[in-house]
């Protein structure tokens, strides 16, 4: 080992692992997110893929990315460059080099790169460091696939089965230039191929022999260290991501409304895992139903929702499409639902595995009629948690169906969790008919919420008829009365209108006069508070309003936004929200930030953009 | 505690809502067929009235949940089968009822309908099938029948019609049954053999849509010959039918033939055996398909096989999963895996 090579430490470090479809960059990110997170280090992730499995070998279109943004304390975004890059191949190099900061590393597997891969790529040399311009770069060139078969020599394993390994052995050079401990790596080995213990140790080895070859590398100038958080709050941790927060949030409804949780819902990319995850817990008594389509996931959630379980749907924004009908009919019969849509690239099929904020208008009316729905955006993997613990409060105890945004990048991305304590969460009480009332109108309701009483089937006494057509204002029976419709419409509207006196204010991070108030709502917070707490750093006076609760808005959102003279509305979509806001709110001046690339902002392009408001231009 | 069981009657399950169906309608004679069958069932099965769940999509016949006084829930159009899906996963325990007409579960519900089908979910489906759509004022159906004129086709259809008992059968369907509307004693005893089998059961019921299509079923329906033209099916039985009891269905090659028993040379002895509870569905396709003038159309139960149903695959799966579990709330649930001190 050279001895001189020095050891940097560092506050954060930004690493991507790139390469194709099938080479396994998903796992060794996730591999690297958990064993940082174990380690203590905060840690945020961006997995970016492409929407085929296996897309053509060596292409561009094929080229799969994971990024993981680490640091000694929380960090609340996967970092906009990258200090080191890991390109499995000639295409994943010429895709991700403008992510790659100038100095960056840029770890090589040589084996990969051939004429035939280069052509594949679309270069137009066989030499990468000279068509890209790479000079500037600290490039670590290895011939990983050799290396790994000559590692795996004597395993036993099968050619192809050794080949897959190489992810593994750049992940022990990744690991041993970033200083990090193989321990938890192995243990995952253990775990996953419990049954398999040569391939466990086929796992073990590669990495080992990756973190060695790493040692010995002449190319690498030093290695970095980055401590453990140490102010992040004291207790017990997880690596979490948004869509499992998302079903344990739901399930954590369920139990604190004493209902059986019912999931109807149809596989779609970026939900599918929401699904996938309560499938799996049985052992908490959850039901789901992998349905024959978008709308029988909906319409078995309305039918379970009206026979006594707390029901949920999840979607992504082409599945919401073909459930507005059905929510139409959840608003109608007044039925505790929440559909949870994760955003993906649209129009049509769009962008599916690529992130978007574009939903929101069809959450807030994508349905025929006069069909108001409680609207709320979670902003982070982990409060995902939260807010689908909060859409099924809400549901159940205002009888109301409620849209659950999340999106692409906070589904996939991960974060580490402290853990929370379920009993500070509260109860849910749902206003459900015990047997033996006689005195039961469907449509009656509670002065507060407006909230009219659930009577499941099975309850002696106050057997009754719901449906899509309007309602009697009391009784709940068909009414084509003019004036009832009328009210019917003014009090489904009041009732969601009605949810505000029961969330929290909203909340500015910032001064309450400062120059320039950024607006952002969902899942681009970590970006905004990133750019925002750098300016404030900087001393420019910026505060930041950050939106979970769509629809109905917090009450004091006007309050908040006449206090300051410059507004700039920040979302993934083309203006939905910023035109939300003028139409509720009409007398302020907003300005856009947008972006539609099926990319989250950069916290660099909102500081640029931020000071350019600030002086005027 | 034992539960204490109500006898009924047809009145206990008339709703105080008016009925708004067309005077003459089929659909009438339907629900009085459902008034009468539900006492019988309730005895049957001891479930008390507030159990029963009737659902429907969108169509005329759809508003049948609002006449029936139980628990009743009108959907959109063509969902029916997926609500009430949800209905019975949510709680099994519930006797579900699904209404719904050929274009309702046929056309925009076909999807739904299939997989309920599949799925052998315990719920009893009464498929309304006057072969036309009524509430949209007289466009053809898919089970119109070929060249058939109505306000969207002046010329004739030129598609072919679904035969709602093939697609039930294609689809793994394990009971199938067609009754008449006009048959009221007919369609209860159907409806009461449907309440009792486990699983997906598809009552088709002909019938009549006075307005709009009226007397489409009138060949087999009218009195002077129906029964030469249908043969009700009892499992066990010789497949006999008309006036006389003296046609009988026989197995030739591999098509089914009617006969007259006593000419030709057929005896009793060659006519047919019903046998609604095989799995195979050979002779089941065969009866579910037969058409006039040659052969009588099949009413009765034609199919009724035991299979597990998919209720009660989630309930045992849950419990079973339960029996062994390592997590048994949402605290160990998030303790659970990998977690780190600070």
């Amino acid at each position: 080992m050279d001895k001189q090579r020095t050891v940097k430490e560092l506050d954060e470090v930004v690493i991507r692992f790139s390469g194709d479809s099938g080479d396994g960059m998903q796992l060794v990110g996730t591999l690297f997110a958990d064993a940082s997170s174990l380690f203590g280090n905060g840690v945020n992730t961006f997995p970016d893929y492409p929407a085929e499995i296996r897309a053509p070998q060596g292409t561009i279109g094929g080229v799969s990315g994971f990024q993981v943004h680490l640091g000694n304390k929380k960090v609340n975004t996967p970092g906009d460059y990258c200090d080191a890059l890991v390109a499995m191949n000639p295409a994943a190099l010429k895709a991700t080099l403008k992510w790659v900061k100038k100095g960056g590393i840029i770890i090589m597997d040589t084996d990969e790169f051939t004429e035939k891969n280069y052509q594949k790529a679309g270069y137009k040399t066989c030499d990468a460091v000279e068509e890209l311009n790479l000079h500037d770069y600290n490039l670590v060139p290895a011939n990983i696939t050799s290396l790994t078969k000559e590692s795996l020599k004597d395993s036993g394993l099968d050619n192809k089965s050794i080949v897959r390994c190489k992810n593994m052995f750049a992940l022990g050079m990744v690991y041993y230039i970033f200083d990090r401990p193989l321990e938890f790596t192995n243990k995952y080995y253990e775990e996953k191929f419990k049954k398999k213990p040569e391939i466990v140790e086929a796992n073990k080895k590669v990495l080992r022999d990756g973190y060695n070859y790493a040692e010995n590398a002449q190319a690498i100038a030093s290695t970095y260290r980055i401590n453990p958080a140490t102010e992040l709050p004291k207790g017990r941790y997880r690596s979490i991501n948004g869509n499992t927060a998302t079903a344990w949030g739901l399930i954590l409804a369920a139990e604190k409304a004493n209902l059986p949780l019912f999931c109807g819902s149809y596989p779609i990319t970026p939900a599918t895992d929401i699904l996938v995850e309560l499938a799996k817990r049985k052992d908490l008594g959850v039901k789901t139903l992998q349905a024959e389509d978008e709308i029988a996931g909906i319409c078995t959630s309305i039918g379970a929702a009206f026979a006594g379980n707390f029901a949920v749907t999840t979607t992504s924004g082409p599945g919401l499409s073909l459930k507005s009908e059905a929510m139409g009919l959840a608003v109608m019969t007044e039925l505790p639902l929440v559909v949870v849509d994760v955003q993906r690239g649209g129009p049509s099929t769009g962008l599916p595995t690529k992130t978007e904020q574009s939903d929101l208008m069809q959450a807030l009316y994508g349905r025929n009629g006069e069909a108001p729905m409680v609207v709320i955006a979670a902003s982070s993997p982990s409060n995902c948690f939260h807010y689908a613990f909060w859409a099924g409060k809400i549901a159940l105890e205002h009888m109301v169906p409620v849209i659950l945004l999340t999106d692409g990048f906070i589904a996939n991305g991960t974060e580490p969790w402290r853990i929370p304590n379920t009993a500070d969460y509260p109860e849910i009480k749902a206003p459900i008919v015990p047997a033996g009332t006689t005195d039961y109108m469907p449509y009656a309701r509670d002065e507060k919420r407006l909230a009219r009483r659930w009577a499941h089937p099975g309850t002696k006494g106050v057997e009754h008829r719901l449906g899509g057509l309007e309602k009697d204002f009391l009784k709940g029976s068909v009414s084509h009365d003019p004036i009832n419709h009328q009210k019917m419409v003014d009090i489904r509207a009041e009732k969601v209108a009605r949810v505000a006196d029961f969330i929290p204010e909203q909340e500015v991070f910032g001064a309450n006069n400062a120059d320039l108030l950024v607006v952002g709502w969902g899942g681009t917070h970590g970006h905004l508070l990133t750019a925002v707490t750098e300016m404030q750093q900087q001393g420019k006076s910026v505060a930041l309003c950050h939106f979970n609760y769509i629809n109905p808005l917090p009450k004091n959102t006007r309050e908040i936004l006449s206090r300051y003279k410059k507004i700039v509305v920040c979302e993934l979509n083309e203006g939905q929200f910023a035109n939300y806001l003028r139409m509720n709110f009409p007398e302020f001046n907003y300005q856009q930030m947008n972006k539609v690339q099926g990319l989250p902002f950069t916290a660099s392009e909102l500081i640029d953009k931020f000071n350019q408001i600030l002086e005027g231009k | 505690m034992a539960e204490e069981y109500t006898t009924y009657t047809a009145q206990c399950f008339k709703s105080d809502q008016e009925v708004r169906w067309c005077p003459g309608c089929g659909d009438h004679a339907i629900l009085a067929s459902v008034t009468k069958a539900l006492p019988e069932v309730s005895k049957l099965l001891k479930y008390n009235s507030e159990r029963y769940v009737f659902v429907s999509g969108i169509g005329c016949s759809s508003r049948f949940p609002y006449y029936v006084d139980t628990y009743g829930f009108h959907g959109i159009h063509g969902r029916g089968g997926a609500i009430a899906t949800g209905v019975k996963v949510a709680n099994p325990t519930l006797s579900v009822w699904q209404i719904s007409g050929d274009g309702d579960s046929l056309a925009i519900g076909g999807n739904h309908f299939i997989h309920a089908v599949r799925r052998n979910i315990d719920m009893n489906l009464i498929l309304f099938n006057n072969q036309i759509y009524g509430l949209t004022k007289g466009q053809y159906s898919p089970t119109s029948p070929l060249g058939k004129i109505t306000k969207t086709s002046p010329f004739g259809t030129v598609e072919h019609p679904f035969n709602p008992g093939e697609l039930v059968i294609g689809a793994q369907g394990k009971f199938f049954a067609r009754s008449i509307d006009v048959d009221l004693n007919l369609t209860t005893e159907l409806l009461v053999e449907a309440a009792k089998h486990d699983g997906y059961s598809v009552v088709e019921v002909l019938q009549n849509c006075v307005i709009f299509n009226d007397k489409a079923h009138a060949y087999i329906t009218d009195r002077e010959n129906r029964a030469d033209r249908t043969i009700v099916l009892k499992h066990g039985e010789k497949m006999l039918f008309g006036k006389d009891r003296n046609k009988g269905l026989v197995l030739e090659g591999r098509k089914l033939k009617a006969v007259t028993v006593g000419q030709d040379g057929y005896t009793l002895d060659d006519v047919l055996t019903h046998d609604a509870t095989t799995a195979d569905p050979g002779i089941h396709m065969m009866l579910v398909a037969m058409e006039g003038p040659e052969m009588p159309v099949a009413l009765g139960v034609i199919r009724n096989v035991a299979a597990a149903t998919y209720d009660d695959g989630v309930r045992d799966q849950v419990a079973e999963v339960m029996k062994t579990a390592k997590i048994h709330n949402v605290q160990e649930l998030l303790n659970s895996g990998e977690t780190w001190e600070v």
